[in-house]
């Protein structure tokens, strides 16, 4: 590191390192810093919480009472149990092909497990429409079977799963792929067999890289509860807007209801506090 | 060879075929099921042409802003030591954690014309939200973590002789900067600003609330698939998927190659 020292004052300190930047510069690119983290990070998320409690600690309570929001809740967590836990077995076993082994079509793997994260959400819900839905492949047999995906619980699930599927393995292949594999060929040669390496040797080293990617995975995949605090916070607010700001919430609003409805992305069953 | 070859590939590919595989193609196929006609005439349509730029154009600007925002602000957390700056990095995360629609409320309630920042800039004529400039605001807010995300470890990395040998050999730091730090930091810079394009391409929660969703003036792409689907013209919907997808799916090659040749500059630095 090129001698950074902090950034107080002091008159008798020794002059500054070559490689050190000048105390204005510092200033000035920390200054900057704040401001831009103040304007695009802080701001936002001060706002959030002001209208979540805008009304109140007992509205706030009171919201997660209504009827519709524990229904709304319940879901979201049902689809975290669902979409979580199939996300990182998957996470685990692309990692492990893609990181111990050498194979035609490597980078192409790793390559659709980032799709998700370049392709917007709106094609995610559309390509399920497509399959599943009334003019979709499966779409006349499933209704023959009266079997509901798209608009239903199934189809939030596997929207859920396609946008979070990425998180366990993008975070757990450039770890694995750092830390070698020559204690687990220790472990070959010593006779264990594949489900003693992945215990006791793999497990053991990528364990927070793994928690880490859970956690993240998680965080996307129950987004809809912090989704719905702000929808029920932005309702409140509108009352005291004029005709004009009204009007443009009441567009957001339907849009949104348009897209819980048409795709029952994520946020399908959180948007009942709009209603 | 360790163990699981079979078992792991297996299920991965299993897995990302019926995630990812069949429904993408049944995206092409519905595509191609409507005809090289009509899905020229939906793709070229002029109020589609007006949300490419809107889309785009947008998101390029905002990528760029986070490009130098993003490296002052990786400069300032590897390099700097001041109060509140452990606070500051995890902050950079927020907007992946922060589900993009409470952002784009977040960031509405603070720039429309009667709420905080709105309110102070109405004198002056100056509208935010429901504006292109609105958009532009919620893409840089999505797209900041990653140019600070990439640049920072390269930072952390680089060595502290190159520099002093530059100060030796009596540059300023402004030369320094410029002509030893800086071409060292561009391959991961060009990366960052890759992906936050990209993700701003895609993005779609924050962006709706904010933007008032004029047909010509702020309507982005992924809105007119979903007012297609409402519509039911699911090959219609179909197409403008298939553009959005091969848009997304270059600039996905063009951040690997960045990334491939950000690998090699960091091996020989």
């Amino acid at each position: 590191m090129a001698g950074v020292s902090t950034l107080s004052l002091n008159a008798n300190r020794p002059p500054r390192r070559a490689t050190a930047d000048a105390l204005w510069i510092k200033i000035l690119l920390t200054a900057t810093t704040f401001v831009f983290f103040a304007l695009f990070l802080f701001l936002p998320l001060f706002v959030v919480f002001q209208m979540a409690f805008s009304k109140g600690v007992p509205l706030f309570i009171h919201a997660f009472q209504d009827p519709y929001t524990i229904k709304a809740i319940q879901l979201t967590l049902l689809v975290a149990v669902i979409a979580v836990p199939l996300n990182t077995i998957f996470g685990l076993a692309a990692a492990w092909s893609v990181t111990r082994y050498r194979f035609t079509g490597r980078l192409f793997l790793i390559t659709l497990i980032d799709l998700p994260l370049w392709v917007s959400p709106v094609i995610g819900g559309l390509i399920y429409v497509l399959v599943f839905g009334a003019q979709g492949w499966f779409g006349p047999w499933l209704r023959e079977h009266d079997i509901r995906i798209i608009f239903a619980v199934p189809g939030i699930v596997l929207a859920t799963v396609f946008v979070t599927f990425p998180f366990v393995a993008r975070g757990l292949i450039p770890l694995m792929q750092a830390q070698g594999i020559k204690e687990e060929e220790a472990a070959l040669t010593l006779g264990a067999n594949g489900w003693q390496i992945f215990f006791r040797i793999t497990l053991p080293k990528i364990k927070w890289g793994l928690l880490y990617g859970v956690i993240l995975c998680n965080a996307r995949a129950m987004g809809g509860i912090w989704r719905g605090l702000g929808c029920i916070g932005s309702h409140s607010r509108t009352n005291e807007h004029d005709a004009a700001t009204r009007r443009d919430s009441l567009q957001r609003v339907s849009i949104r209801r348009r897209v819980c409805r048409r795709l029952s992305s994520r946020c399908s069953g959180n948007n009942h506090p709009i209603h | 060879m360790i163990p699981g070859f079979g078992l792991t590939l297996g299920y991965s590919i299993i897995y990302l075929s019926l995630i990812v595989l069949i429904p993408f193609s049944a995206l092409i196929l519905k595509t191609a099921s409507g005809g090289w006609e009509h899905f020229w005439q939906t793709v070229t349509a002029p109020r589609v042409v007006a949300s490419y730029w809107v889309s785009f154009g947008l998101s390029f600007y905002a990528a760029i802003v986070n490009g130098v925002f993003g490296v002052i602000a990786a400069w300032v957390l590897v390099r700097y030591r001041f109060p509140g700056r452990r606070i500051l990095d995890a902050m950079v995360d927020l907007p992946f954690a922060l589900p993009t629609a409470v952002a784009g409320i977040a960031l509405t309630a603070i720039y429309a014309p009667n709420d905080w920042i709105g309110e102070l800039l109405k004198p002056y004529g100056i509208k935010i939200a429901f504006t292109q400039f609105g958009i532009f605001l919620a893409l840089t807010f999505i797209g900041l973590p990653f140019v600070v995300r990439t640049v920072q470890p390269i930072i952390e990395d680089l060595a502290s002789d190159v520099e002093e040998a530059a100060a030796c050999l009596g540059a300023n730091r402004w030369q320094t900067f410029w002509r030893v730090i800086f071409p060292s930091l561009l391959p991961a810079i060009l990366t960052g600003v890759t992906l936050a394009y990209g993700r701003a391409v895609g993005e779609f929660g924050s962006v709706v609330f904010i933007a008032g969703n004029l047909p010509f003036r702020t309507e982005i792409t992924p809105l007119l698939i979903i007012s297609k689907l409402e519509q039911y013209d699911y090959s219609g919907a179909a197409a403008l998927g298939f553009v959005m997808l091969c848009v997304s799916f270059s600039i996905l090659l063009v951040s690997n190659v960045l990334q491939a040749w950000n690998n090699k500059r960091r091996g020989i630095a």
